[in-house]
């Protein structure tokens, strides 16, 4: 089910190279269905997924390049799960939504879509450097292309920042991987990029060594989320996008950065993560105030949402490096709320700037009147975010405070307090926004020809919302998951710092089944 | 003696067809010369079956000057696929230009036992015929075009700075004649340097003077200045067979000849490394820059060739099987990809005007998707973005560089790859986020040039999903 999971897209990204370029219709329902079914494959995944077991589960490996060890590796744990099924989702929702709003080369843009979904799935299932590193980077052409061809005036610049940005990144982290291979075919004889492997013995790197291969697989996965000071290509590149690409760039690419500090930084080098933790958690605070300082004072809708977005990662970041169960989970968590506010909001703005084409704040108003769906939407997506209790955002917030606030890693209340500012912060912005659009009063008689919500809209938006609030009452149907690997991983990490353990008990059981048995494999 | 003309045969044919394509090219009369290319190209193939039958014969012959075996019969099967690929490819471009005749396609296969020669060379003086019968014939084509004054130039140029770079070369060659007392096979040149030793001074002069001509042949910095020029002002076709198998052919002499010459684990040995790793990195550094500041498509994949020689420099750096192996495979990968692109370049060409501009390309999405979505195929795969051949050539190259302990030089290379996605780049936001401006510039029909274009594309795109199949040809000790 993981196979078709990954490989729905690319089969409906090949199929559709043979549909012709005129029958737009035939383009547009078939790359639907296509994402409907990838869907509906992830969330059978989901089902057979087993929550209470942290290993890798679902392995597949076939051989690719016997001589570097590189192999079609693939397998989930409770987190690569939870977030390749939002992925669907969301990727689902983008081509819902695009059904209306790109009338120009659909046949690219629908093929680049499916490429896209291939890529993000890739990322989160492949259990190998070289396969990470490949579907990391497939990444890359479909985005600088939804950039490029659909964007705004300033495309071709946005596009060119993005690009590079995040090539400076993949690049390092590539030198990063291959000093990986090389350092098991010092110790174990040959280079290989198993990452099941690797992780066993990644910790055992000299420190002096570990540091630098730690830094810079972090620096590619830093300027993904995006991190403060590696997030200016953020408001660039959103506002310059077309509104599919602003959700995309919101609601899911995010998630790698997240995936990859927690795959390749927390369970990789336990030690490095641990010595770095005061600086990632210092940079995650400067971006949350200020993320939140420079959202207050804008008048774009889509730069006050990105900056909105620099400023609440900012807290996931310093959850992931809490290190704390609740801190992780938090951030898994959180992750997945935002996954799905974000793609909310980014819906409800998309949608009233390709109607209005303008991103100034100051030119909507009194949209409760004219389209009072619309508004009970977009309230649900920015009360979210604002983290209103009986809402998802809620959950995530308070373990990701507690998480910090109680790590012994970090040992301070210093990041707990500046993370709490946010929750201020965030009802100024978030408040203004939405007070603005919808109870402002006509400052252009334009605003009011805006429609309501249409019925693509409707069926993009009632998923997530439903989720939103199903999250935000029963958030361990969520959690369990990713209860068990979060649970292992911190024993994992507290062994490395403090030599002792308070999850003694499951870390037994994370060390006696070997990964590599058929037994493992044949788990579905 | 009938076994050294048994394992050098595919050297043998391919002068042999050299010859008697000159013959039949002056005895057809001209109207029905049309015989002289399928004639050549069918040769080459011959010579490639040979070459592939040759693979196991692991040996030498002729007193140890030619090598045979895995090494070479890669390279000559590299050499006579692109000499293949340009013929396809130059025949449309050279009835569309009216510049067709019959000796164009006989020094393409003079050029390719040029290079056969080199890729075979167990000794200085046939490392430097070979090195002769290549350039001379590319001196010739770069200047084919006789009317044009830039291909005059071009010829010119490259005419001049060859000749001074083969004085260096044979200069270099004399003096480790003189150094090692009278040797000139590798094998016995290895063993005249020994192992870990203190090199005499006389050595060393050859030894760098050597290795300046063949950084020419290559056109690694600082000894670029005439590659930009030439690979502009040459015919399109001939840039594709230059930059791609020429430079290949330079490093199939280089590698031997560096493993003669440096010896492992003495000081200078170390220090000639350094330096080789400098210009390395220089070249990278070099022509990526330069690159980006063009907006001639010709002139900016001669700049970035350039920058290419210097990461397969680190093969010769790295001094180790994956390091040779890398290198090997980088060959292959970059002819694909290089040659797809200017054979593409060159379908936008035609009698009245040589549209090689970035703004000639705007829009040619809307205009051939096929031929943009191709075009920006092999620019992905020149800046190094996996899936594609280039990509698993950079891999294996910093992999090597890494285990050899330029670790360094690996991130150089990245941080070059990164500006070079800036100008790659250029192209497809012309391609595809430009309207075009500057007037309707349509591709010719590509006609058989379409196969070359086809066997790229297919080169890119197998090398880069299944690196595996070539790897384990290439793995000498993968």
């Amino acid at each position: 089910m993981l196979l078709a999971t990954l490989f729905a897209p690319f089969a409906g990204a090949l199929a559709l190279l043979l549909v012709s370029r005129d029958a737009t219709k035939t383009l547009k329902y078939s790359s639907l269905c296509v994402a409907l079914c990838t869907l509906f494959a992830s969330i059978a995944t989901l089902a057979q997924f087993d929550h209470t077991n942290p290993n890798i589960q679902m392995l597949t490996i076939y051989s690719w390049i016997p001589a570097l060890d590189a192999g079609f590796r693939i397998g989930v744990d409770g987190m690569s799960i939870v977030f390749t099924v939002l992925t669907t989702l969301s990727m689902f929702v983008v081509i819902l939504m695009s059904l209306d709003t790109i009338h120009d080369r659909e046949k690219e843009f629908y093929i680049l879509i499916l490429l896209l979904e291939f890529g993000i799935i890739g990322v989160f299932v492949a259990l190998d450097t070289l396969l990470f590193y490949v579907f990391f980077e497939i990444i890359l052409i479909p985005m600088y292309f939804l950039i490029g061809v659909w964007g705004r005036e300033r495309r071709v610049f946005a596009a060119t920042k993005f690009f590079i940005y995040t090539m400076l990144g993949s690049l390092v982290m590539l030198v990063g991987l291959l000093w990986l291979g090389y350092y098991a075919q010092q110790t174990s004889g040959h280079f290989t990029t198993n990452l099941l492997l690797l992780r066993e013995i990644a910790p055992t790197i000299p420190l002096a060594t570990q540091r630098w291969i730690f830094l810079a697989l972090m620096l590619a996965f830093c300027i993904k989320i995006p991190l403060f000071p590696l997030h200016t290509w953020l408001p660039t590149v959103q506002s310059e996008s077309p509104a599919v690409t602003t959700i995309l760039v919101g609601g899911v690419l995010f998630k790698i950065g997240i995936y990859g500090l927690i795959r390749f930084g927390l369970e990789m080098f336990p030690q490095s993560s641990c010595e770095y933790a005061h600086l990632m958690c210092t940079l995650g605070a400067i971006a949350v105030v200020y993320g939140a300082l420079v959202a207050i004072v804008q008048n774009d809708i889509r730069l006050l949402a990105s900056y909105a977005l620099v400023s609440s990662l900012g807290i996931i970041v310093m959850g992931v490096f809490s290190m704390t169960p609740e801190g992780i989970q938090g951030a898994i968590l959180q992750t997945l709320n935002h996954g799905l506010s974000v793609t909310a909001l980014f819906i409800c703005l998309g949608t009233l700037v390709e109607q209005r084409n303008t991103t100034v704040l100051q030119e909507y108003g009194g949209l409760a009147r004219n389209a009072p769906g619309f508004a009970v939407f977009f309230a649900l997506a920015v009360l979210s975010l604002v983290g209103l209790p009986g809402l998802n955002g809620f959950i995530g917030e308070y373990l990701l405070l507690l998480g910090t606030f109680r790590s012994p890693f970090l040992n301070t209340w210093t990041y707990a307090i500046v993370g709490a500012t946010t929750g201020t912060f965030v009802a100024i912005y978030m408040l203004k926004l939405y007070s603005i659009i919808c109870f402002g009063k006509h400052p252009n008689p334009e605003s009011a020809s805006i429609r309501d919500v249409s019925t693509q809209e409707t069926f993009a938006l009632l998923p997530i919302t439903v989720l939103m609030v199903w999250i935000g009452i029963f958030p361990t149907s969520i959690t369990r998951f990713s209860e068990a690997s979060t649970r292992a991983l911190v024993g994992k990490l507290e062994l490395a710092k403090f030599g002792t353990t308070k999850h003694t008990a499951i870390l037994k059981k994370l060390q006696s089944p070997a990964l590599d048995t058929p037994a493992a494999q044949s788990g579905h | 003696m009938l076994y050294d003309i048994v394992v050098s045969l595919p050297i043998v044919l391919c002068s042999f067809f050299g010859i008697t394509a000159m013959i039949l090219g002056a005895l057809i009369p001209k109207r029905r010369s049309n015989i002289v290319m399928p004639y050549a190209a069918v040769g080459l193939g011959i010579v490639f079956i040979f070459a592939s039958l040759l693979w196991a014969k692991n040996g030498t012959a002729f007193n140890g000057m030619i090598q045979t075996g895995m090494y070479p019969s890669f390279f000559d099967m590299v050499f006579t696929v692109a000499g293949i690929l340009v013929m396809l490819a130059a025949r449309p471009y050279l009835q569309r230009m009216n510049w067709e005749r019959d000796e164009f396609y006989v020094l393409i296969v003079f050029a390719v036992s040029g290079m056969m020669l080199m890729a075979h060379s167990q000794h200085l003086l046939i490392t430097f015929i070979g090195i002769e019968v290549m350039s001379i014939s590319f001196y010739a084509l770069a200047a084919y075009v006789r009317h044009e004054s830039l291909a005059v130039e071009a010829g010119l140029k490259y005419f001049l700075m060859g000749a001074f770079s083969t004085g260096f070369l044979l200069y270099g060659i004399a003096l480790v004649y003189g150094a090692t007392g009278g040797k000139l096979e590798y094998s016995s040149i290895q063993v005249a340097v020994g192992y870990g030793s203190q090199m005499p001074f006389l050595l060393l002069a050859g030894t760098g003077l050597i290795i300046i001509g063949l950084c020419f042949k290559v056109a690694a910095f600082p000894f670029h200045v005439w590659a930009p020029d030439v690979y502009q002002g040459a015919p399109t076709i001939v840039t594709a067979l230059m930059s791609t198998a020429g430079k290949a052919a330079a490093f199939a002499a280089f590698i031997p000849l560096a493993t003669a010459l440096i010896p492992n684990g003495g000081p200078d040995s170390v220090r000639i490394t350094y330096l080789l790793a400098a210009i390395s990195a220089a070249s990278m550094l070099y022509g990526n820059i330069a690159a980006c500041a063009q907006h001639n498509v010709k002139r900016m994949l001669a700049y970035s060739s350039i920058a290419q020689a210097g990461y397969m420099m680190i093969g010769i750096v790295a001094g180790t099987e994956r390091g040779t192996s890398g290198l090997m495979f980088y060959t292959a990968a970059y002819l694909f990809t290089q040659m797809g692109a200017l054979i593409i370049a060159s379908t936008l060409e035609n009698r009245y005007a040589n549209h090689v501009e970035f703004s000639d390309y705007a829009g040619l999405s809307r205009r051939h998707p096929l031929l943009a979505a191709l075009m920006a195929l092999f620019m992905f795969s020149l800046v190094g973005l996996p899936p594609f051949a280039v990509f698993f050539g950079k891999y294996y190259l910093f992999t090597a560089a890494i285990e050899a302990g330029y670790t360094w030089l690996a991130l150089t290379g990245v941080l070059a790859s990164v500006i070079s996605a800036y100008f790659y780049l250029g192209l497809v936001v012309a391609m595809y986020f430009r309207r075009h401006e500057t007037g309707d510039v349509h591709p010719a029909q590509p006609g058989i040039s379409g196969v070359t274009i086809a066997f790229a594309t297919l080169g890119v795109l197998l090398l880069g999903l299944i690196p595996a199949a070539l790897l384990r040809i290439t793995g000498v000790g993968l």
